[in-house]
């Protein structure tokens, strides 16, 4: 253990006892690490003492991958990969929606049926008598009454102080009761505007996909690099160069492959190509979300609640006020993922299934990194955790296997991806 | 009302060393604070005077209510009845922000981390430092590392380490630079040794008196005569929510701090030093 350890700042003075705790090796790697050797060691001591990152759903996403593809030669398609996200793309959205319940160490049960909820705002909107709203006026109006729901929810959980599983369990139950009061028993609500549509099922032009796809790898870029420029230029530990410039090729490696496979032709009479629209939109979600939850006081104060609520309750933050928040934009992400569900079925209907949707979003989130117990977690691991939902379904979808089969085998990840973490946790407090 | 002790008669000299704005007033000064739950009256008529530049311990037995009488100073609980002095002047104390505008910072005997945050975003929760919206994590790690060097807490591996990961005694050093940090003028400490090894206790209590000598008011609690004796200036002395005794160390031997605590009085006196520590007379 000791001989992977990477040398520290000269600062550094062994523990009053002469004993340095055993759990020291979790530090960031990043804040220790001058150089990408030292880089490498920090990392694998950070993951042998229970910190595993997004490393387990990595490692579990390429087992998919080889799996599925020594079953079906169809699976690395491109046609098939771009389904396959498209399809994610709603567990994505969901289970970013998740995070912000997770993160507080609560749950939101409604965000299912609270989805169904917009879909059928917005439809209902669009179809309307005189004239019917424009596209976007639609969406928006969903998205606010979805907020609107977070913050009745979140209201009744923080001021009268019941448990969120019971409050959003009833509104599971109410949401979807009022979906089927509006739709009417077997009803199906058709969408007929073409953006809407196109939200989940366009694309863009294969150059658009490249522009933004350069875009968005030299803003990544940009902020990494000022960053640590900054923690430089304070006399901060800050990342060694070489490692930044790996990640910024990773990340545009990353871009290039989701392009390069979305541009390649996947039609099957007509050619299609593009990267879609609905990659977009769940990008844009991620780095909203990340940057909020990141680099906001909100943010903040939403993984101390979830940490130790008492502790932040004695530091001033304003307990209610955050978990209602927290709340409010857990139903409005869930927003985001009905108007996508509602645009790729191009209606809505009372097949909608909240409640499957919802378990397979808390799933998502748990199996890409985020702690049930609260304060850790990512709304990044929601979308690497919706990709393997999605993945399992799609490959299982293409062997045929029935509905049954994949609730076993997506359970059984669920209980991989839970163990991990609680393994991982005990190795995280024996510590102390 | 019960009668109350009577602990400190107002002719005590200032004690020297004194930060205060007022030179006549100490830092902190209660008078006749009372705080009752349901049956449970918990501070009868405490009177206290705490200055600056000092360690004022305070001793007394398990529910003797030395943690609802940092409490009360702390804002946690609203006072029944009583006055707190702070340079003098009369204040309401009703929040932790009230106290903590006040530049009081409490250090809780469970700490009061989060585990899942660094060291850092433990010093700054609730006071995050931002710039356009978006935390200043540079301007905070700077600082923290600051006060963390100044109290010559460096036995931590990085301050960008999760809570978690820290012994107790760092725990301890973190919760207690944490109460720094915000300009604070007194600091209160509710057991900070309890659950530490000698090597540590003797770190922490290292940090307790260099606070006191940057010229705060550092008030703590302790069971262990140990630490009293070691680092206190000032000693206090709660029995069944009465204050029993209070004044300089240098009264007090341990075997009359123990008569305090256990019976609220003390027939014995020290021979190499001045008059015995006022008492009260026993409730009851
Ligand atoms: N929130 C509360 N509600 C009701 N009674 C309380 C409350 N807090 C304290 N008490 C009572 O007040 C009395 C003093 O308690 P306190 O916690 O101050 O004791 P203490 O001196 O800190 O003891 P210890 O050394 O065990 O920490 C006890 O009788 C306790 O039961
Ligand atoms: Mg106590």
């Amino acid at each position: 253990m000791t001989g992977v350890r990477p040398s520290v700042e000269q600062e550094t003075v062994l523990d009053a006892d002469g004993i340095e705790p055993a759990t020291a090796a979790v530090v960031n790697p990043e804040l220790v690490a001058h150089s990408l050797r030292e880089y490498v060691g920090a990392w694998s001591a950070r993951i042998r003492a229970g910190e595993t990152g997004v490393l387990p759903v990595i490692v579990g996403l390429l087992l998919i991958a080889v799996i599925f593809q020594t079953l079906n030669p169809k699976f690395l398609t491109a046609g098939n990969l771009v389904n396959l996200l498209v399809q994610g793309a709603v567990y994505m959205l969901l289970a970013m929606s998740e995070v912000f319940a997770l993160l507080l160490g609560e749950i939101d049960l409604s965000a299912g049926f609270v989805a169904g909820v917009a879909g059928i705002v917005a439809a209902e909107l669009i179809l309307a008598a005189n004239g019917g709203w424009p596209w976007w006026a639609a969406c928006l109006a969903a998205l606010a009454i979805c907020a609107l729901i977070g913050v009745l929810q979140g209201t009744i959980i923080t001021r009268i102080g019941l448990p969120s599983f019971v409050v959003t369990l009833a509104g599971l139950l109410g949401w979807q009761g009022v979906m089927l009061k509006i739709l009417g028993n077997g009803g199906t609500l058709p969408i007929n505007d073409r953006i809407i549509n196109d939200l989940a099922n366009g694309n863009l032009t294969p150059a658009a996909g490249w522009a933004i796809m350069v875009v968005v790898v030299a803003g990544f870029g940009l902020v990494t690099w000022m960053r640590e420029a900054r923690r430089r230029a304070s006399g901060l530990v800050a990342p060694p160069v070489s490692l930044t410039a790996l990640k910024v090729a990773a990340v545009a490696a990353a871009g290039a492959i989701v392009v390069l496979i979305s541009n390649t032709d996947r039609g099957v009479l007509v050619p299609v190509r593009g990267v879609p629209w609905v990659i977009l939109i769940v990008l844009a979600v991620l780095v909203m979300w990340t940057v909020l939850l990141g680099r906001t006081r909100f943010g903040r104060y939403v993984y101390a609640i979830g940490g130790n609520a008492e502790a932040a309750r004695r530091a001033g933050v304003p307990l209610a006020r955050i978990r209602t928040i927290a709340f409010a934009l857990a139903s409005l992400t869930a927003g985001v993922a009905g108007i996508i569900y509602a645009s790729r079925l191009r209606s809505v209907s009372t097949n909608l299934d909240g409640g499957t949707l919802v378990l397979y979003a808390v799933a998502a989130a748990v199996i890409g990194g985020t702690s049930l117990f609260g304060g850790r977690g990512k709304p990044m691991h929601a979308v690497l955790g919706g990709v393997v939902i999605a993945a399992i379904d799609n490959g299982m979808g293409l062997q045929g296997f029935s509905a049954a089969s994949k609730y076993i085998v997506t359970a059984l990840v669920l209980l991989a991806a839970v163990t991990i973490d609680a393994v991982a946790r005990r190795g995280r407090t024996t510590g102390r | 009302m019960v009668s109350t002790g009577q602990v400190l008669s107002p002719a005590e000299p200032e004690p020297t060393g004194s930060t205060s704005n007022d030179q006549s007033a100490p830092l902190l000064e209660l008078r006749g604070v009372n705080k009752r739950f349901g049956a449970v009256q918990a501070l009868r008529g405490v009177d206290l005077v705490v200055p600056g530049g000092q360690v004022t311990a305070l001793a007394g037995d398990n529910g003797a209510g030395k943690s609802v009488l940092i409490k009360t100073i702390a804002g946690i609980h609203g006072a029944d009845g009583g006055q707190v002095l702070w340079n003098g002047r009369a204040v309401h104390v009703r929040s932790p922000r009230d106290a903590a505008a006040l530049g009081i910072e409490t250090v809780y005997q469970d700490l009061a981390l989060c585990d899942n945050l660094d060291i850092v975003q433990n010093m700054f929760l609730g006071r995050e430092r931002t710039s356009s919206a978006l935390l200043d994590e540079e301007a905070m790690e700077t600082s923290a590392r600051e006060t963390l060097t100044s109290l010559s807490v460096t036995t931590v591996r990085s301050i960008r380490q999760p809570v978690a990961s820290l012994s107790g005694g760092q725990r301890q050093a973190v919760a207690i630079a944490k109460s720094v940090l915000w300009n604070s003028k007194l600091v209160i400490m509710d057991e900070p040794t309890a659950a530490l090894g000698v090597a540590q206790t003797a770190m922490v209590l290292d940090l307790v008196r260099r606070l006191a000598d940057r010229g705060l008011a550092v008030m703590i609690v302790s069971h262990n005569m140990n630490d009293v004796f070691q680092v206190a200036d000032r000693l206090a002395v709660l029995y069944l929510g009465r204050m029993v005794a209070a004044g300089p160390a240098d009264q007090f031997d341990r075997q009359i701090v123990v008569d305090y605590m256990t019976t609220g009085e003390s027939r014995r006196r020290r021979d190499d030093a001045g008059p015995v520590p006022p008492a009260g007379e026993v409730a009851r």
